[in-house]
């Protein structure tokens, strides 16, 4: 573009300095030189870059009603469940992608377009506004302070304290009937968290294939996971009951084993061990066969499973509680009754 | 008696259709006497002024996505088998909830797209606060008159974290249902009253059947709506106190310098919007997040690796994998330090920044109001705080991923928690530290700059052979905005003796404030900004150092 053209009277040399005028300060080096004059933009003084301005915002606008339009038939004209190929994103929804793409532009240029007519073409001259004390005047705020006593008095609420305390005591139990009623929102904790529904004889079923395990189930060096005979998924309160039932059973040398009680609660090297973490109850998942280690993924507490699941890493606070376990005369496995102590994360209650 | 007379002589001229809309409903609603003050409002211009408006933004885009997700979803915890058009999970026992989320992600035309745009524009939202905060902080612009108004953020801020976190919890998914788990794991770790409010938020033991349905009350209707009564007091505010600016010439701090609303912030602002809205399509049709069918439905029993809360819950959570897993016994009792210690913190990481304005003003004294803003070296202490909180937050992300850091840059993962147990004590000193230096190095700079100008990258030659690079003088403007800049002293207790010779009992907090002062404005903690004396000297010899 070229400025040769230009008339005379748009430069910015005869438009004057009408703008905050530059003072040659005297005493202070540092003093406010008021507010730099105006600036020209190109589209100020040349009418046909204000003319390019104005076809740039209108061509934004115009990109935005296609995009639209774009939206529309993709939603109408790419199947739902179409999934293509696009490299760096890999297998997307075709929809999804399109929509978006259209959406977005259609959005987006309209916004570019205001943006662009606001620097271009609307006035950028820099004014200067008053502020005012956030604060009232000081008789703004005798007045109402004045005011205030005056209420204040004569509702003789100062005076009459028989009536000041009986409404601060109606207005301080009022809210009580609403927090009463919050009661129902849950059963009161009793003994919930202590016990789950492991019980004496209770058969322990393989999570994956839904069979009570035999001891020659369980290889050494394998994680399995285990429920409670007779807890199906279609029941009721599967979620909440495998919540705290859940199991991990490994099989290690009974030479291995270092704690004594631990011992005593397996079957020929084989251990059940509560599956919930002790920290904040994530399903312990990761077993590492060489060590018997079992990390939660979660939070990465360690336990080690051949010395009574203590933590030997990590947040959790105490071991994993271990049920004891036997073999019927069938030769399942079973439980010898419930967990000894509360399973999952610790509260206030468990001692 | 007839009204037939008119009352308004400009009618009869038949002015335009607008303004006697306009007329009619300033007669009912006074609009002109509220667009006289604001119509030509003005507002200063500067980049970081946006990140609020992103925020704004962010949030009606929420909203509007919500309402139409709300139409599809089913805040429900039944069980159902699912049927429906994505094949590796046809057959599978889930809630009512994930299977609508199903629903909307693969039925619904354009239903993924807008649940990827709510999703987007949450994590889009909570960053922006916490960048637009950041702005406020480091310029000093929650000083008097705005502190209410930091507060409102604050507030905007915490519940912003806390609707997420319901609203990812919402489709049940395995991912969200483990993180939700671990909240009741947290909640039982509070003393005394932990059991009980766990049993009361799930309507008994976990997972139970009633969460969902109070997570999307609590999601979609009671924390929005206070965000939207504190956004809408948020901006009356800034209305109100009009907005801050920087030092610069013919900018004060009784006055404010920019451009009107009516045309060009309305546009600019306006065209914000849908800019924002607009990148934030376009990252949703790009973009996955949350692929919930990926994750599966959630069961207490199973956990997927690295599970990961989104990002602005990182912190806690890495607070909550640093700590060592403490637990006292006493009484038939349990503390759970381990767990609750990590709660406490979180908690006061971010009430830090809500008592933050107090503290500095009641250290500073200062009563006045502040619109010109600092530059953030020019609070070096300040400054300096801000980077050690910051240094604090992103260690605890960085524990938060400890897992990711582990696996991805094949490192031990013990090694990892340990490095973030030692930097969040460690790390925020060291921020302090060397934040106040830089920040002091750049104040020399600027006094060097004004006191012997620009360095222009001319060298020229002396006649005896030396070389010396050519400083210019900065403008009068530059010499301004580099020295408006106000220097506190540090406060004195005063004299401790009257005159009578009489102590004076000094009170522990006045002791206090004075220490606090004196790390704030004492000689270590900022450089004198050059006098005009000092300038005069320098530049009347025309001798350069």
């Amino acid at each position: 573009m070229s400025s040769q053209d230009i008339p005379e009277k748009n430069l910015p040399a005869e438009q004057g300095h009408a703008h905050g005028a530059v003072g040659t300060v005297e005493g202070d080096p540092f003093a406010d030189p008021g507010m730099p004059p105006h600036e020209h933009r190109i589209q100020d003084i040349d009418e046909r870059a204000a003319k390019r301005s104005e076809r740039v915002v209108a061509l934004l606008f115009t990109v935005s009603m296609l995009a639209t339009i774009g939206f529309i038939a993709s939603y109408v004209a790419i199947p739902h469940d179409k999934s293509i190929y696009l490299f760096p994103l890999g297998h997307i929804s075709a929809q999804n992608f399109a929509l978006g793409v259209t959406l977005g532009v259609a959005l987006f240029t309209i916004g570019a377009g205001a943006v662009h007519w606001a620097r271009t073409l609307m006035s950028d001259v820099e004014i200067a506004d008053e502020r005012h004390a956030i604060e009232a005047p000081a008789e703004v705020s005798e007045k109402v302070k004045a005011d205030f006593r005056l209420g204040a008095e004569e509702s003789q609420l100062g005076r009459r304290k028989l009536i000041r305390n009986t409404m601060f005591g109606a207005l301080a139990l009022v809210p009580l009937s609403g927090v009463v009623l919050l009661r129902d929102l849950g059963p009161l904790p009793e003994e919930k968290l202590r016990h789950t529904i492991w019980r004496k004889g209770k058969l322990l079923v393989n999570m994956n294939t839904d069979e009570p395990l035999r001891p020659s189930d369980v290889a050494v060096g394998s994680l399995t996971f285990a429920k409670p005979e007779g807890l199906e998924e279609h029941d009721h309160d599967f979620q909440n009951e495998i919540a705290k039932a859940a199991l991990m059973i490994v099989r290690l040398q009974p030479d291995d084993i270092k704690d004594k009680r631990e011992l005593e609660w397996s079957h020929e090297g084989i251990v059940a061990y509560s599956k919930i973490c002790t920290h904040v109850g994530c399903p312990i998942s990761l077993y590492e066969q060489q060590t018997h280690h079992v990390l939660c993924p979660c939070h990465q507490s360690t336990f080690d499973l051949s010395d009574g699941a203590r933590v030997i890493f990590g947040p959790a606070g105490h071991a994993l509680p271990q049920l004891r376990i036997g073999v019927n005369d069938e030769g399942y496995l079973e439980a010898l009754g419930d967990f000894e102590e509360p399973v999952g994360p610790a509260f206030w209650e468990r001692g | 008696m007839s009204t037939s007379t008119t009352t308004d002589s400009r009618s009869r001229g038949k002015a335009p259709a607008g303004e006697r809309i306009a007329d009619w409903a300033d007669g009912r609603l006074g609009i002109y006497s509220l667009a006289k003050a604001n119509m030509r409002k003005i507002f200063p211009d500067h980049w970081s002024f946006m990140l609020g408006e992103i925020c704004m933004y962010s949030f009606i885009i929420i909203i509007l996505t919500g309402v139409y997700l709300t139409l599809f979803f089913h805040p429900s915890m039944n069980e159902v088998e699912y049927h429906g058009s994505y094949v590796p999970l046809q057959g599978q026992l889930m809630s009512e909830a994930f299977n609508s989320t199903l629903h909307i992600s693969f039925e619904v035309r354009g239903g993924l797209l807008i649940r990827q745009i709510h999703h987007w524009a949450a994590l889009i939202f909570i960053a922006g606060m916490f960048v637009h905060m950041m702005r406020v902080f480091f310029t000093g612009a929650f000083r008097k008159p705005r502190e209410i108004n930091w507060l409102f953020g604050f507030l905007l801020l915490v519940l912003g974290m806390f609707t997420g976190f319901t609203g990812y919890s919402l489709p049940d998914d395995l991912l969200s249902g483990t993180g939700v788990r671990f909240t009741q794991g947290a909640i039982l770790s509070v003393p005394i009253v932990g059991t009980y409010i766990s049993m009361f938020l799930f309507g008994g033991e976990f997972p139970g059947g009633d969460f969902v349905a109070r997570f999307y009350s609590i999601h979609i209707l009671l924390l929005p709506g206070i965000m939207l009564g504190l956004m809408v007091a948020h901006l009356i505010l800034v209305f109100y106190h009009k907005h801050t600016q920087f030092a610069g010439p013919g900018k004060t701090n009784t006055n404010v310098v920019g451009m009107p609303l009516l045309p060009v912030y309305m546009a600019k602002a306006g065209g914000f919007f849908f800019l924002v809205f607009g990148v934030i399509a376009l990252i949703a049709g790009i973009a996955s997040i949350n692929p919930i069918w990926a994750l599966g439905p959630y069961r207490p029993d199973q956990v997927s690796t690295g599970a990961q809360p989104d990002w602005y819950m990182g912190f806690a959570e890495g607070l909550v994998r640093a700590m060592p897993g403490w637990e006292i016994n006493f009484w038939g009792h349990t503390l759970v330090l381990g767990v609750f210690i990590p709660l406490v913190l979180f908690g006061l990481l971010l009430g830090v920044i809500a008592v933050y304005p107090f503290i500095e003003s009641w250290v500073t004294g200062d009563k006045r109001e502040h619109h010109i803003l600092d530059r953030p070296r020019n609070a070096p202490t300040r400054t300096a705080f801000g980077v050690a909180w910051a240094t604090a937050y992103l260690v605890g992300l960085l524990g938060g991923g400890n897992d990711i850091i582990a696996t991805h840059f094949h490192m031990s993962l013990n090694a990892v928690t340990w490095f973030v147990r030692i930097a969040f004590f460690v790390g925020p000193v060291v921020a302090f530290i060397i934040t106040k230096r830089i920040c002091l190095g750049l104040q020399r700079r600027d006094k060097e700059k004004v006191l012997h100008g620009r360095e222009s990258g001319i060298i020229k030659r002396l006649p005896h052979g030396e070389f010396i690079e050519v400083h210019e003088p900065l403008s009068q403007e530059q010499l301004h905005t580099l020295t408006a800049h106000e220097q506190y002293k540090p406060a004195e207790i005063g004299p401790t003796v009257d005159e009578n010779g009489v102590e004076r009992k000094v009170k522990r907090s006045e002791k206090l404030r004075a220490k606090l002062s004196e790390s704030y404005y004492g000689e270590d903690s900022q450089i004198a900004k050059p006098t005009a004396e000092e300038y005069r000297e320098i530049t009347s010899g025309h001798g350069h150092h």
